[in-house]
């Protein structure tokens, strides 16, 4: 399998900001890879730099086999990006920046230009100041969907959308990929990670802490299952990968690592089963884990210094 | 508890926000406009020390054409009527650049990037933002009348007043006229654009006006609001009524503003932006870069253009008036020339036309750096576009744009002038390598120093400063010298041209623009 991007030890610091603190990235060609962090994680430095427009203190970025930075312009012909807040030249209407992008693109399809527009619902004729925010992103999505690029880059691309273009946008996604291009999608919206993404990766503090496909993240977390028993829970609180256990009589609930579930089921079925319920994780919860982490990371930072201190 | 106007309530905060945005450069603008008018009266006693020099000067100053269009004419000989005559004018168009700055700042500014709409969400009545822009000039411009009366006062106390209110009312008056465009355009760049070209105006019609008749009478500089600062004649018995006209103007503009500002949506303008093609032709960076500055290369070389033909009109006739004054033709070969008096006149007017080119040059290759702090550059870069490409663009449009405009100001001049267009057009042109100088300056700042690239204004002003007010001051050789401008020959009127400082100074804008380029490639994208 080909990289698409490929980026390892990455790190970039702008004064004493650390904004990328050895970032790792790998995203396969032909995948819709899902970019995620908490809001100054660093996603953005990290687009940024696979663009070419800002330069690593450290590290290895590969995009599409080459240098991000010394090859940028040849490299740009094969990539689109979208960025989160599209800002327009006031006196170009949407139309012109479409085909000047496309031009400078090395190429778009004017078929698939006109089709887009119509699915995006876009006044092309409207001069830059007067789109609103949404329509503003929809003029850098037409002009992106429509490239021939080979690789889509798109940081937080449906902010301002409404719910009808945000399925657009993701039927564009999906078509894209069929077509065999790459996506790398950061996007805080979490059910359009969850249908869109063969695999994700999450950042932290400029860090990756987390990749692989969803499945495989799940596999990582907890599945809550509340029982009712026909006798009484006999030794669950000792079962390994088993917390949170609340036993009301006969009423059992508890959460358990999803690669332990085999024995608390056992254990459970040696009881005997009037009814179960078992949820697995919402994506939602499996972010918010990854994102409280830092809060926590922070408590757990001070109370080291304050011990450290009350040692002293 | 007793509440402010609802149209007005928040404009306290409002104006205490603008006087902390503004807390550098009101200040330093402030300063060194003081500086300028308060240090004449002892850079100028050092250079004319008795009374008999000093009247002598006046008198071949005001025989002087080109002289008296640049200045105006002297009302007194003495070191306070020569402050008012030679930094008046001078000090006035400073003070209306910094109003207009501060209040499109405040208003259409605040509009255009979207920031007015949250403020005004909050306790904030429809007239107070541009209440408190107005405000913020007032302030600026109370500060700075303030300082000239201080400094001046020991040369009379009448006088100091005279020219302060002189130099503060002409700054209200472009706050005024800069409120009113706020209001007939959606960008703040035009609206910027609209009052500097009436400040423009106003100064060509004072200078056609004081060049084609003495003492200032002429009706065009009374047409001229510039023309009132020099007829206020501080320190010369001041004739105080000017100064009722002066106030009349800033009512009726700021009333004008008011008005248009209480019929209009918020973002929207009385010249409202109609939709443009569903379909572009733009292909590479370099178009874009013309198509987004072609504009106002257009309203430049219009105005160069006809400035030239005025200018040229009134290089004849310049000769008469002097005679056989030695002393003039000294002062007026320090100007800028060293033949003919026409041709002294018409070499200073190329020496102005470059200078206001300078101007041109730095908005124009400054764009560069709009263009990357209004986050419009980074999704362009990210196509496949180099840097210099980019930047190329934008600086083709600056250096090719600034040769036009010089030519065109040359052909003014020869039209005019009813003749020797050639003379003039290479009198204009004689200017290009110090406009490209500093233009390359504001490349080089931009490419190595992004967060300071507005500094090149600075490099621009005192270029110009040098030029206007330094040949008179006997300032030494090396601190003239610093100005690009002291180096090129004087054209029309000079038998043998010297190349080589013509070419020098065009390689070292090469090198700058250059090492800006090299540095603009290594750097980051700032955004």
């Amino acid at each position: 399998m080909t990289k698409a991007i490929s980026v390892v030890g990455l790190h970039k610091a702008f004064g004493r900001t650390r904004a990328l603190d050895g970032l790792d990235l790998s995203v396969t060609a032909g995948e819709v890879h899902g970019f995620l962090g908490p809001n100054g994680a660093g996603k953005s430095t990290a687009i940024r730099i696979l663009l070419g427009l800002l330069r690593a203190d450290s590290g290895v970025a590969e995009l599409l086999g080459g240098d991000p930075w010394a090859d940028a312009v040849p490299l740009h012909r094969r990539v689109a990006y979208v960025p989160g807040d599209v800002t327009l030249w006031r006196n170009l209407s949407g139309g012109e920046v479409i085909d000047l992008y496309g031009r400078l693109r090395g190429g778009f399809d004017r078929a698939r230009r006109a089709e887009l527009i119509e699915r995006f619902e876009l006044d092309p004729a409207k001069k830059g100041r007067t789109y609103s925010k949404g329509n503003r992103q929809k003029v850098a999505l037409v002009a992106a969907f429509a490239s021939d690029a080979e690789l889509l880059i798109l940081d937080e691309p449906t902010s301002g959308l409404d719910p009808l273009m945000e399925g657009v946008f993701q039927s564009c996604v999906a078509e894209a990929r069929a077509a065999g291009r790459t996506v790398l999608l950061s996007s805080h919206i979490l059910s359009e990670v969850e249908s869109l993404c063969d695999r994700v990766s999450i950042i932290r503090r400029g860090r990756t802490v987390e990749t692989g496909t969803l499945a495989e993240l799940r596999h990582l977390t907890r599945t809550s299952i509340s029982a009712e028993l026909a006798g009484p829970p006999n030794g669950m609180a000792h079962l390994p990968g088993v917390h949170d256990v609340e036993v009301r009589g006969l009423k059992v609930r508890l959460q358990a690592d999803t690669d332990k579930l085999d024995a608390v089921l056992r254990s459970l079925a040696a009881s005997g089963v009037r009814s179960l319920i078992a949820t697995p994780p919402t994506l939602e919860e499996l972010f918010l884990r990854h994102y409280t982490d830092e809060a926590d990371a922070d408590a757990t930072d001070n109370s080291d210094s304050d011990s450290e201190a009350s040692v002293r | 508890m007793k509440r402010p106007p609802t149209g007005l309530a928040g404009t306290g905060a409002l104006l205490r926000l603008a006087l902390r945005r503004d807390r550098v450069m009101m200040p330093v603008w402030i300063l060194v406009t003081a500086l300028v008018v308060v240090s004449m009266p002892g850079a100028l006693g050092s250079v004319y020390a008795t009374a008999a020099e000093r009247a002598l000067a006046a008198a071949s100053m005001n025989a002087n054409s080109s002289v008296r269009a640049l200045y105006g004419p002297v009302f007194s000989d003495s070191l306070g009527g020569l402050t008012a005559w030679r930094a008046g004018v001078f000090g006035a168009v400073l003070a209306a650049v910094m109003s207009l700055i501060i209040v499109v700042r405040h208003t259409r500014e605040e509009e255009e990037t979207g920031r007015q709409e949250l403020l005004s969400a909050a306790m904030v009545g429809r007239r107070a933002p541009l209440t408190a822009a107005l405000l913020a000039a007032l302030v600026a411009n109370t500060c700075l009348g303030l300082l000239v009366v201080g400094g001046l006062a020991g040369q009379g106390a009448p006088g100091a007043a005279a020219l302060a209110l002189a130099l503060a009312g002409t700054g209200m008056l472009f706050a005024g006229a800069a409120a009113v465009a706020a209001q007939l355009t959606e960008s703040a760049r035009t609206a910027k654009g609209l009052t500097a070209a009436l400040l423009g105006v106003a100064f060509v019609l004072k200078a056609a006006g004081d060049a084609g008749t003495a003492g200032g009478r002429s009706a065009l500089t009374w047409v001229s609001p510039l023309g009132w600062v020099e007829n206020v004649r501080a320190f010369a018995d001041e004739r105080w009524w000017v100064l009722l006209l002066l106030a009349a103007a800033v009512t009726a503009q700021v009333g004008a503003g008011y008005l248009l500002a209480g019929r209009r949506d918020l973002g929207m303008s009385f010249l409202p932006s109609r939709p443009g093609p569903a379909e572009g032709r733009l292909g590479t960076a370099g178009a874009l870069a013309w198509r987004l500055q072609r504009g106002t290369l257009a309203g430049w070389s219009a105005g160069f253009l006809t400035a030239g033909a005025v200018f040229g009109g009134m290089a004849d006739g310049t000769a008469d008036l002097v005679g056989g004054n030695d002393r003039a033709r000294e002062i007026i070969e320090r100007m800028g020339g060293q033949g003919g008096l026409t041709d002294a006149f018409l070499a200073t007017m190329a020496g102005l036309f470059g200078m206001v080119a300078a101007l041109y040059a730095v908005s124009a290759v400054l764009r560069l750096s709009a263009e990357e702090s209004g986050q419009r550059a980074e999704p362009l870069l990210a196509n496949a576009v180099g840097r210099l490409r980019w930047a190329g663009g934008h600086l083709a449009v600056a250096y090719g744009g600034s040769a036009l405009m010089l030519l065109l100001a040359g052909l003014g001049l020869g039209i005019g002038h009813g003749g020797e267009v050639g003379a003039t057009v290479a009198a204009t042109l004689a200017q290009l390598p110090a406009v490209w100088v500093i233009g390359a300056l504001a490349a080089l700042l931009h490419g190595a120093v992004p967060a300071y690239a507005a500094a090149a204004w600075a490099v621009a002003g005192s270029a110009l400063t040098l030029g206007w007010l330094g040949p008179a001051l006997n300032l030494p050789q090396a601190a003239l010298d610093l100005s690009p401008f002291a180096h090129l020959p004087r054209l029309p009127g000079t038998e043998s041209v010297s190349w080589a400082p013509l070419l020098a100074l065009t390689a070292l804008a090469a090198a700058l623009t250059a090492a800006g380029l090299a540095a603009l490639r290594r750097r980051d994208i700032t955004a």
